[in-house]
């Protein structure tokens, strides 16, 4: 990759932002100069508007029906929207950011829009997918990558337009562990390669510590609370970025105090159970496991592992492929061993599942509608539903949202609103698919409390998860499956 | 999502341009519902099935896909028979259901068209990569590129709908409101897909903008879209089908004009 390429510079001269039909400025009065081939890394609690920034940044926020502009927010002395090409994009959502079927055309998409001639195309695209190390044919089918495959092709798609500005708005919140260190190394050659400015949003600050040369932190009020070196920044803000919810390797969350010991009672096993997705091959066999009360199995291993699929055949959701999964008389109380065979009703009062993504579990138009719906279904009497929903509002902070479109919850609202519906019918068996993917480090404290809470009161807990810190923190058994071979060609 | 998955293969059929692919059988289909008459389909049918096994697919597969159509044919042909213009003799009456003289010739002349007009247009489109006909709309056709690249950026999302899906139908049984009317369930289930479709295509604008879709520039493409003389060699063997098939029709008296 030429170095031919300058490095783009940023200057803001009292920005601001404020998105329509909302009272407050997501971000206002930011005076901050970024030079050509700084590296930062810009934090802040959530809600300070990091995304606000880098998305008017990368000239994507949207002309004036989108909201509201003060100031001046310029690269090399132009506006973000007459920039186009100098400042490239890689976002959270691996899945969002795919645009063409085959991995060449995708990496060709932004060339072509901004007119490069067709042969200069195609040594752009092998560059950068050379300089990302994705060293798949140009027609590998883009929906076979892995999730750090995608953010890398995300990456080879905006290096190929040639950006003097490198913006990264949280690429590694949804990937496992491999993934963060492929994107990381990606990352890193790039910046060796091309010497483009970076700026990255990530609310885990070691991925990228060693990687960025400058911390800007962003005050939620306005303005900057503070601008420096790595360490000097997170020597004088790290207990208070930790407070507001960043991940400081110096300050991390409190681990739980379990209460009680798990004990002995069974409440599900498994019996050389096999499984796999609806008409798809069997991803796991022979796994023979027990879960009692108080106890927390985590489930770990690679993507595509079948983690998942195990999480959701305990469940009662996914018909086991071979071998079965039977409930304890004390968890199945009175009706048939097999969770798949359960009604539904009868279902969600033993074993609650929380989804990987909280919206496809989402049902009503409130917050309050949504914790009742469980409640409901149980026939309770209307005082009874209105006692469960008023306590659980209480203990997952999520009172001042009661009337609020659950759809329109910030990340970790979301999420905590979606273990509180699950134990809106106090089931005895808890299924968690990555409760912690993209959690800031206080949701991910509250979130962890809250289980061992639960286990103590004699709960038992699936959790498929890749995070490390959480199966220190609550698991007492472990299950890790194997690697199944990653695709590349 | 097999069945929207192009069939790939090395033979000539798989590298030819996907508008002279989409324009054969049209150029076909336009010049056999002119007439409504048995004639015409037979000899259209006849001298395509001639083609079929050239067509790059094998025998099961050929069969596996034009399915619908062998299924379809029939069905359209049973619907003319019943309640087809009646005309000379009839042989069944009851209610509305009138099998005639006419309408059985009728039933015969719309089975063999579904058959001649549905066939050659699965056979060809089989075999058409979606990245590729957009690159032909866009290049061959000069269709706007922001319409047809949103739409094929579009058709990517139908495989993450049908996983938002499944996971949806879960999380409703999980979340115990699986066993109510299954209608209602459908239809909140598909509300609740649309919502979050709505989510992803925006995300996935955002994304395409940030690269430069949409930018006042003059676009180029990365990929060429020949229409060369194998092109149209394909559009010519269309017409010389629809032109012998209508000819014969003609002469042979049996030319049955259909808004006649």
């Amino acid at each position: 990759m030429s170095s031919s390429i300058p490095a783009a510079g940023v200057t803001a001269r009292g920005w601001g932002w404020r998105h329509s039909g909302r009272k407050a400025w997501a971000v206002s009065d930011l005076d901050v100069r970024i030079e050509p081939g700084e590296r930062v890394l810009l934090l802040g609690a959530s809600g300070a508007g990091k995304s606000t920034l880098v998305h008017a940044l990368a000239g994507v926020l949207g002309g004036e029906e989108e909201g509201e502009q003060r100031g001046e927010l310029l690269i090399d002395g132009r506006r973000p929207e007459d920039s186009r090409g100098r400042v490239g994009l890689v976002m959270q959502d691996p899945d969002s950011q795919v645009i063409l079927a085959r991995v060449g055309d995708d990496v060709a998409f932004g060339c072509e829009n901004l007119g490069v001639p067709r042969e200069e195309i195609w040594t752009r695209v092998a560059e950068s997918l050379d300089a990302v190390g994705l060293r798949v044919p140009l027609d590998h089918p883009t929906e076979q990558l892995s999730g750090g495959q995608k953010q890398r092709l995300a990456l080879a798609g905006v290096l190929a337009m040639h950006p003097g500005l490198l913006l990264l708005d949280e690429p590694t919140a949804n990937l496992d562990p491999d993934g963060v260190v492929e994107v990381r190394e990606a990352v890193a050659r790039v910046l060796d390669r091309t010497h483009a400015t970076l700026v990255v949003i990530e609310h885990r600050v070691e991925v990228w510590r060693s990687l960025v040369d400058r911390v800007i932190i962003l005050a939620p009020g306005g303005g900057v609370l503070a601008d420096g070196a790595p360490d000097a920044v997170l020597g004088t803000q790290g207990a208070s970025l930790a407070a507001s919810g960043v991940w400081v390797p110096e300050f991390p969350p409190a681990a739980p105090i379990r209460v009680t010991a798990p004990t002995s009672e069974r409440l599900l096993a498994t019996e050389g159970l096999s499984v796999a997705r609806s008409g798809s091959g069997v991803l796991q066999s022979g796994i023979d496991l027990s879960l009692a009360v108080g106890e927390a199995l985590a489930v770990t291993g690679p993507n595509g592992a079948g983690k998942s699929t195990l999480g959701l055949t305990l469940a009662g959701l996914l018909a086991p492929a071979a071998g079965r999964v039977a409930a304890a008389p004390r968890l199945a109380n009175g009706i048939g061993s097999h969770p798949i065979r359960w009604k539904s009703r009868e279902l969600f009062t033993r074993i609650g599942t929380v989804f990987q993504d909280p919206e496809h579990q989402f049902l009503a138009s409130t917050v309050r509608d949504e914790l009742a719906i469980g409640p409901r279904a149980l026939r309770l009497v209307q005082p009874e539903i209105d006692a469960r929903v008023d306590e659980l509002l209480t203990r997952l902070r999520l009172e001042t949202l009661a009337a609020a479109n659950p759809f329109t919850l910030s990340g970790g609202e979301k999420r905590r609103l979606s273990v509180a519906t699950v134990l809106a019918t106090r089931p005895r068996v808890m299924v968690l698919d990555e409760p912690t993917f993209g959690q800031d480090s206080r949701t991910w404290q509250e979130l962890v409390a809250l289980l061992a809470g639960l286990l103590d009161e004699g709960c038992s807990i699936v959790a498929v998860t890749h995070d490390a810190e959480l199966v220190s923190a609550l698991a007492t058994t472990t299950l890790r499956f194997d690697s199944r071979t990653e695709v590349t060609a | 999502m097999s069945a929207f998955q192009p069939v790939r293969g090395i033979s000539a059929i798989h590298r030819l341009n996907p508008i002279a692919k989409l324009a054969a059988p049209l150029l076909l289909a336009g010049a056999l519902l002119l007439t409504i008459d048995w004639v015409s389909a037979s000899v259209a049918l006849a001298l395509e099935s001639v083609l079929f096994f050239r067509a790059g697919l094998g025998l099961r597969r050929f069969w596996l896909r034009t399915l619908p159509v062998w299924i379809a044919a029939p069905f359209a042909g049973l619907t003319i028979l019943l309640y087809g213009r009646a005309s000379g003799h009839s042989y069944f009456h009851w209610v509305f259901m009138n099998v005639s003289d006419g309408s059985i010739s009728l039933a015969v002349a719309t089975t063999l068209r579904v058959l001649a007009i549905g066939l050659p247009g699965v056979v060809l489109f089989v075999t058409v990569d979606p990245t590729d006909l957009a690159d032909g709309l866009a290049q061959v056709v000069r269709l706007p590129a922001r319409f047809v690249l949103g739409g094929l950026a579009a058709l990517r999302l139908v495989g993450l709908f049908l996983d938002d899906w499944r996971s949806l139908e879960l999380a409703r049984r999980a979340r115990g409101v699986a066993d109510r009317g299954r209608l209602r369930r459908f239809a909140s289930q598909a509300f609740a897909l649309f919502v979050l479709s709505i989510r992803r295509a925006t995300k996935l604008a955002t994304a395409m903008e940030a690269r430069g879709f949409g930018a006042p520039i003059q676009r180029t493409w990365a990929r060429d879209s020949p229409f060369g003389w194998r092109e149209w060699v394909l559009v010519l063997i269309g017409a010389a089908i629809a032109a012998v098939a209508l000819t014969v029709t003609i002469v042979s008296g049996h030319w049955n004009f259909i808004a006649g």
